[in-house]
């Protein structure tokens, strides 16, 4: 039954919280119980992003771990949330998901209800609320961090936006990577990486840094050849979000091998 | 003490349904036609900001004629509880089948209240699948909750009699995009004859949106001015 009077915030996790408390997670209810489960939790390991002249990519493997195991082969870390920004995050996978799609959900959320879309800075503002809604799953060591990127349309350029747990936002102005791989990922990014590079090479950068990452994270999936199971690449520009075929990003991967064989 | 007076229910309901013909006689019409890709939806409406046609879901949209303020609040109750359900359940779970319920028994409980007046607004809810090939649902629902689907066209507002003809005689099936939109318009056009001056539709006096099957998730289209022109200058 409608109730108008219900309907007086734009905030979908408060719509949700009255309307279907059962589909928002109470982490903090769990405090401090963590050291006594033994289990360990599917994570989600290396997502990157990188600006190039006329845009953005958001790039992620497709690996989780659970411990020491392969946990997800097929994993997707990265989701679009509207015509022109996609998110990508790493950390225990099924709170991960739930941010994704929530961010997700409220995007569209707010473009519906104002009929205008949500600016880049506004989205990445509102990230910033739900990271921190998990602060109480980090305190478990639980921890689930975005990486944002958009194409602003104001701006006319391609911006990454990082975040800490405390819902910290930082912006990025040429290239990010969080995640266990990220450190090694970043290392890569930052010596391949110039100002106002053209698709091709940012896209070479990005598989070359995954390649990178999955090379020294043990956690980090690299391609895989033999199953054909290949790292997302995404790319945002003024036209909107496309994601890289997976031929594109299969050639690439057998040209990055060849090149290093030739070392 | 004084006898409480009686007035019978028939009476409450024909004076009830009197006040609301007389509110939507003023209301500007909304067709929705079923075209080769979906469906195509066209109000006259001259403003740029105040819509009578909007997106609720990934392959439903409101059409709605009548006060704003009435319809607008179901619109924004529409899409909360869509986005609830798509959340909790799946979004191919948010269907107009439900969406109509929902509205339909709003407006009948509106409808049948003592101390309320009715709302005097009329809605199609549409709705195309999410592959292309199956037809689309288009729901009327009016001022009492009572609904119908309708097949291939529907229209709402003032004048809509007259424009269902109009349809039923000149409408076919797998219209292009284009023709469907020039089809709407001689609608519009034909009920407008009588005032002096010979009425023309123009890209600046109706707003134009559309569920397209072949786009992605969202279904929903809003055409610009500027786009309203260009597929005007397709027609066959």
């Amino acid at each position: 039954m409608i109730k108008p009077h219900d309907y007086g915030t734009t905030d979908f996790l408060q719509i949700l919280k009255n309307r279907a408390p059962e589909s928002v997670a109470d982490w903090d209810r769990f405090n401090g119980m963590r050291e006594n489960f033994p289990h360990n939790f599917l994570e989600g390991t290396t997502v990157l992003a990188l600006v190039y002249d006329t845009g953005v990519i958001i790039a992620g493997d497709r690996q989780a771990t659970e411990g020491y195991q392969v946990g997800e082969r097929r994993i997707q870390k990265v989701f679009k949330v509207d015509r022109h920004s996609a998110i990508a995050i790493a950390g225990v996978a099924g709170p991960c998901f739930e941010t994704a799609k929530l961010f997700q959900v409220q995007v569209e959320f707010y473009e519906k209800m104002e009929g205008t879309s949500l600016s880049l800075d506004g989205q990445a503002n509102y990230l910033s609320n739900l990271v921190r809604t998990n602060l109480g799953l980090a305190m478990q060591g639980l921890v689930v961090l975005p990486l944002f990127a958009g194409y602003d349309l104001r701006q006319r350029k391609g911006r990454i936006f990082k975040y800490d747990v405390l819902g910290g936002r930082y912006e990025e102005d040429s290239y990010y990577a969080i995640g266990s791989g990220g450190k090694d990922a970043r290392t890569t990014l930052k010596k391949l990486f110039q100002p106002d590079m053209s698709q091709e090479s940012a896209l070479k950068a990005v598989i070359e840094s995954l390649w990178d990452a999955a090379d020294e994270d043990i956690a980090t999936g690299g391609p895989d050849l033999i199953r054909k199971i290949f790292p997302t690449l995404t790319v945002i520009t003024e036209e909107g979000v496309s994601d890289v075929s997976e031929e594109t990003v299969e050639d690439m991967f057998h040209e990055l091998v060849s090149r290093l064989e030739q070392k | 003490m004084s006898t409480p007076y009686y007035v019978s229910p028939d009476q409450i309901w024909e004076d009830k349904k009197v006040f609301v013909d007389r509110g939507i006689e003023q209301a500007k019409e909304v067709v929705v036609l079923e075209y080769n890709n979906g469906l195509l939806m066209v109000a006259e409406n001259p403003r740029r900001t105040i819509f009578k046609i909007s997106e609720i879901y990934d392959r439903i949209a409101l059409a709605s004629t009548g006060r704003v303020s009435e319809y607008e609040t179901l619109r924004v109750a529409g899409i909360r509880e869509a986005e609830v359900k798509g959340y909790t359940y799946y979004r191919e779970d948010v269907t107009g089948k439900w969406l109509t319920n929902l509205y339909s028994q709003h407006m009948s409980a509106i409808a049948q209240g003592w101390d309320v007046k009715p709302l005097e607004i009329e809605l199609l809810v549409c709705e195309v699948d999410s592959s292309p090939g199956v037809s689309s649902q288009i729901y009327k629902i009016t001022f009492d909750g009572t609904y119908e689907e309708s097949e291939k066209f529907a229209v709402i507002g003032g004048r809509a009699d007259a424009i269902t003809q109009k349809l039923n005689d000149e409408y076919t099936e797998g219209l292009e995009l284009a023709d469907a939109l020039q089809l709407a318009s001689r609608a519009f056009e034909s009920i407008e004859v009588e005032e002096s001056e010979p009425y023309q539709i123009t890209p600046e006096t109706i707003e134009v949106s559309c569920l397209d099957v072949t786009s992605g998730r969202r279904k929903f289209r809003r055409f610009s001015v500027e786009e309203i022109a260009e597929i005007f200058n397709h027609a066959s």
